[in-house]
């Protein structure tokens, strides 16, 4: 393997103009796969979710699932594109183990969705990002390479196929040539991957989960000299598994490619794997214009043709755009820029949105989920919604303080026998013996205990320094092991110093 | 008595098990006893389960004995090309790659034939991958006309049109993609149908060229073929091309025959140059009869049946190419590992396993496939075929506007030696001339045997054509024909082939 030399990514666009084209695969939630009744359940043993027609079985024939064309107009309909009255499958012909047919059933020149858009923020600032074409095809098996170091087919001692995965519906979408402002480049391709996330996920016809693989990106990409028209040759960086991710391949393949025209070089026509661990990419399959999948029309398919009526139900049905419903959002919650930045980037607006629908205010939502529970997300390596409390709950935990039942600081152990899983925010205070007393005579005797205990703070407090209560109010909370309620502690050391 | 069962039709064998004259079990175990008395001379069989027929057979006796209602042909013995998936039974597809393959499921075909309670005797021999009109390119070797057994029986559906014309089963499936059911049938004597493409599914049929493939029935009569054709017809919702329509009453049509005032048209192309004297003769002499019998015949043109031979080369192979690619020793069929390479990878796996496992006509029509189907070459040849395809509906659609069928010897000429043509792939296409124009555009089409050649004496076939769903068209003209022949030489065509010896 040849060591490439990299110019850094600010220089290479002093130099050259990126030039962009992301594909998103998105793994369908369809209960039964693309062309049979095999269930599509993620993590099943290898190979029990398969059939003659998934296994491809000599005789054995496809049936599109009608559920798949549903999700895939919808999210045709989504990304703006318009919806084919007519589209037929095509065989993509090529050998490989993990591929029972030893064709993909896909679309090829006849996608049931094309011609669309979407607009990303990136900064405050809008891209339009052009959506070609989003097109259905199956999904193949997955090939495990068992034994060598690497996990890789060389090396292996021996492979093993399960086909689970082979048929599940996928759609396909691809962007026309992206070309924002260069240093914007990287920023934009991970916008757009998350827009369609959000997009996607609204939906609800796909988990897309990249560490589960149901959505997957490959980035495109090639470099142009500064004022020349002609495209690069590019690389394309297969199934990069995370936003992030998706930002780091694009700076690095810029820098890579600057790296090699540079040097008077010539970029390869290429797959490339993106590295996780160091922000790299490897050589994979050489990819050349040789290439011929054979494309024609699949012989064993009806033609797809949904009615103009069915189309415009669905496009009725649709759920609020992601943007659209962030600025109703900030517009109702009244946060502010950054309150919506810090909300969206720690992905806790649904987790408020649900909180506030349980009954508390915008406010206090954000409150607990970006302070608190971001404390707790961060500490165990854990997402907000996989820590073990429900918006429901921490709403129930809210108005606990607001009926003045705990204060904010009891609310912590509440939160923490929640968690625990010592049962509703109510019973935990019951447990936990956390109610706040709020009974003159015992705060009472406390109250003077601590006068008694530190006279000098006494004295200032009854020449009129009243910021000194403080301490005093810290030492009965100290006592009550924070369970007075500060407020009428506060009267009360006032009302007994007057 | 033996002998007299494996002469009956299945309409007769359905009347005699219903009136209960004989069992299933009888018939069963005469025909069991006729294949393996002839079948070593004929080899119209790769695999033969007598005991499955029989048990079969005597679950239907018993369930007939206790009163239960049972399909017409309950009981009726039937063979099966190996190119359906049978549970439990060995499919091959007359190739070396699937051999020992048992299929773990039922092709819609089998299923319904099973669940109808007809005793599968086995599987019948065919060209590899239904590819060949002689069943010469069996990798199991070939199987022998019944009528001159030095002769190829047609193809790729020989073995059934041999085991029915040898007496060895009343009824058999075949799959005719440019003709492998209608020419073997001429060619042997007996009845074979192609229906309406989408009429019968083709799941579980292994598939040559999926736009082109159809089961149908093989049989000695056309009242037979149509009782098997309702058998087997209908919509199935696991094959997305199978027709959702009704099933034409083709039963009630074969009844029925009866041609006054029907339109006949003879297809001009389909005749003259390149077609045998002796074949022309007899198909002019049944035409004759129809005529006499008050249908009214007429010449018509379809001018672009002279693409269709090459359009078909086209297709044919193209689709071939993409469905023999699941063939990679990877989940079945057999594995064979390239000689003198000691850590092979999955792809010279493949290959030296796709080497050894296919023979030479798969390999030939594998080729022209890709080649036809490659970037820069698409338009040019499979492009140019659909549109052909679309141009030869527009004509056949336009010849049935004015008639009601249409008709032609089914094969140009009468069956060759063994080995005649195997050297010479191109003359043996042309066989399947008149044949392959139906499969082009969905048409359904029937092959009735209409006599013996003058200088050979071996049997001869007219094709009838039908539009699109209108397969009782056929079945009513043919059985008039048939009617009518049958009383010019005093029972059936069959019942003139020479005896054949018992092997052992």
């Amino acid at each position: 393997m040849t060591v490439e030399t990299l110019v850094p990514f600010d220089e290479a666009l002093t130099r050259y103009d990126p030039v962009m084209g992301l594909e998103i695969h998105i793994e369908l939630n369809t209960a039964t796969k693309m062309f049979c009744g095999c269930p599509t359940e993620f993590g099943a043993e290898p190979n029990t979710q398969v059939c003659p027609v998934c296994l491809a079985l000599p005789g054995a024939l496809p049936v599109v699932n009608a559920k798949a064309v549903e999700s895939a107009i919808r999210m045709g309909l989504a990304l703006n594109c318009s919806i084919a009255e007519w589209c037929r499958f095509a065989r993509k012909n090529y050998f490989y183990p993990d591929m029972p047919k030893n064709f993909q059933t896909s679309q090829y020149d006849e996608p049931i969705a094309f011609d669309g858009y979407v607009d990303v923020e990136v900064d405050g600032e809008t891209f339009r990002i052009d959506i070609e074409r989003a097109h259905m095809e199956e999904d193949t098996g997955k090939a495990l390479h068992v034994g060598g170091s690497t996990g890789r087919i060389h090396g292996a001692d021996f492979s093993l196929v399960d086909y689970n995965r082979a048929g599940i519906p996928l759609i396909e979408i691809v962007t026309r040539t992206i070309e924002v402002p260069p240093e914007k480049a990287p920023a934009v391709a991970r916008a757009y991957v998350s827009y369609v996330r959000d997009l996607i996920g609204g939906l609800g016809v796909s988990d897309v989960r990249m560490d589960q693989g149901s959505l997957r990106a490959d980035v495109n990409l090639s470099l142009k000299p500064k004022g020349s028209t002609t495209l690069g040759t590019r690389s394309e960086t297969k199934n990069v598994n995370s936003f992030r991710s998706v930002e780091r391949a694009v700076r690095f393949e810029i820098s890579r490619h600057a790296g090699i025209l540079d040097a008077g070089g010539k970029v390869v026509q290429e797959t490339r794997h993106f590295q996780e661990d160091t922000g790299t990419t490897l050589s994979g399959r050489e990819k050349s214009d040789a290439d011929d999948y054979r494309y024609f029309p699949e012989p064993d398919l009806a033609p797809v043709s949904p009615s103009r009526e069915w189309v415009e139900e669905l496009r009725a049905t649709l759920p609020e755009p992601p943007a659209v419903r962030r600025a109703r959002l900030q517009a109702d919650w009244g946060f502010s820029d950054l309150d919506m930045r810090d909300t969206i980037g720690a992905g806790a607006l649904d987790l408020i949105v649900e909180t506030v629908g349980a009954g508390t205010t915008p406010q206090a939502a954000k409150k607990w989920w970006l302070g608190e529970m971001a404390r707790r997300a961060n500490e165990t390596g854990r997402d907000l919604d996989a820590l073990g409390i429900t918006p429901a709950q921490v709403a129930e935990i809210q108005g606990l303080i607001d009926a003045k039942r705990i204060n904010d600081k009891l609310a912590r152990s509440v939160f923490d026998g929640v968690i625990a899983g010592e049962g509703t925010p109510e019973e935990v205070v019951v447990a936990r013996k956390l109610e706040v007393v709020s009974d003159d005579g015992a705060l009472g005797a406390a109250v003077d205990r601590a006068i008694e205990a530190d006279p000098d703070a006494a004295a200032k407090i009854r020449a009129g320094n009243q910021g000194v209560a403080g301490a005093l109010i810290g030492a009965v909370m100290k006592e009550m092991r924070g369970q007075a309620d500060a407020g009428r502690v506060r009267e009360l050391i006032l009302e007994k110093l007057s | 008595m033996s002998t007299d069962l494996t002469r009956k039709t299945a309409d007769e064998l359905a009347r005699s098990l219903s009136a209960k004259e004989v069992s299933s079990v009888e018939v069963t175990q005469a025909l069991v006893d006729r294949i393996g008395a002839v079948d070593g001379a004929i080899h119209a069989f790769l695999h033969v389960d007598a005991e499955g027929a029989l048990a079969t057979a005597a679950d239907i006796d018993d369930r007939r004995a206790k009163g239960e209602q049972l399909s017409y042909l309950a009981g009726v013995p039937i063979a099966v090309k190996d190119v359906l998936a049978t549970r439990g039974m060995p499919t091959t597809c007359g190739s070396k790659i699937l051999d020992g393959w048992i299929p773990p499921y039922d092709a819609t075909v089998t299923a319904k034939i099973k669940a109808a309670g007809l005793p599968i005797l086995g599987k019948t021999n065919m060209d590899e991958f239904a590819m060949g009109s002689s069943t010469e390119h069996s990798a199991y070797g070939p199987t022998h006309n019944p009528w001159d057994t030095t002769r190829i029986p047609g193809g790729s559906g020989g073995g059934s049109a041999a085991a029915v014309a040898a007496f060895e089963a009343p009824l058999a499936i075949g799959t005719d993609t440019g003709g492998s059911i209608r020419q073997p049938g001429a060619l042997t004597g007996t009845v074979g149908v192609k229906p309406t493409y989408g009429g019968v599914s083709r799941y579980g049929l292994v598939a040559m060229a999926s736009s082109l493939d159809q089961a149908g029935p093989v049989t000695r009569t056309v009242l037979d073929a149509a009782l098997l054709h309702e058998l087997i017809a209908g919509h199935d919702p696991m094959d997305s091309t199978s027709i959702p329509d009704a099933v034409p009453a083709v039963v009630a049509a074969a009844r029925r025959a009866d041609v006054k005032g029907l339109k006949i048209g003879i297809v001009r192309e389909l005749g003259g140059e390149g077609f045998q004297p002796g074949v022309e003769a007899r198909f002019t002499e049944a035409v004759e009869l129809l005529t006499s019998a008050g249908a009214e015949v007429v010449e018509v043109s379809i001018p672009s049946i002279s693409y269709a031979l090459g359009a078909y080369y086209l297709v044919m192979p193209s689709e071939a190419s993409s469905n023999l690619a699941k063939f990679d020793a990877m989940r079945y069929g057999v594995r064979v590992p390239p000689a003198g390479v000691d850590d092979p990878s999955a792809e010279q796996v493949m290959a030296s396993s796709r080497d050894a496992g296919f023979g030479s006509e798969v390999k030939r029509r594998i080729i022209l496939g890709t080649y036809a189907l490659s970037s820069g070459y698409y338009d040019a040849y499979y492009g140019s075929a659909q549109k052909v395809r679309t141009i030869l509906a527009r004509d056949f659609d336009a010849a049935f506007a004015d008639v009601d069928v249409l008709v032609s010897p089914t094969s140009p000429t009468t069956a060759y030696p063994l080995g005649d043509k195997l050297d010479d792939p191109l003359a043996m296409y042309l066989g399947d001339i008149a044949t392959i124009p139906a499969n082009l555009v969905g048409i359904p089409g029937l092959s009735l045997p209409v006599g013996l050649a003058a200088e050979d004496g071996l049997p001869v076939g007219l094709q009838f054509l039908a539009p699109q769903k209108a397969d009782d068209r056929l079945y009513n003209a043919a059985a008039a024909l048939e009617q009518l022949l049958e009383q010019k030489w005093g029972g059936t065509l069959l019942s003139q082939a020479p005896e054949l010896e018992a092997t052992r």
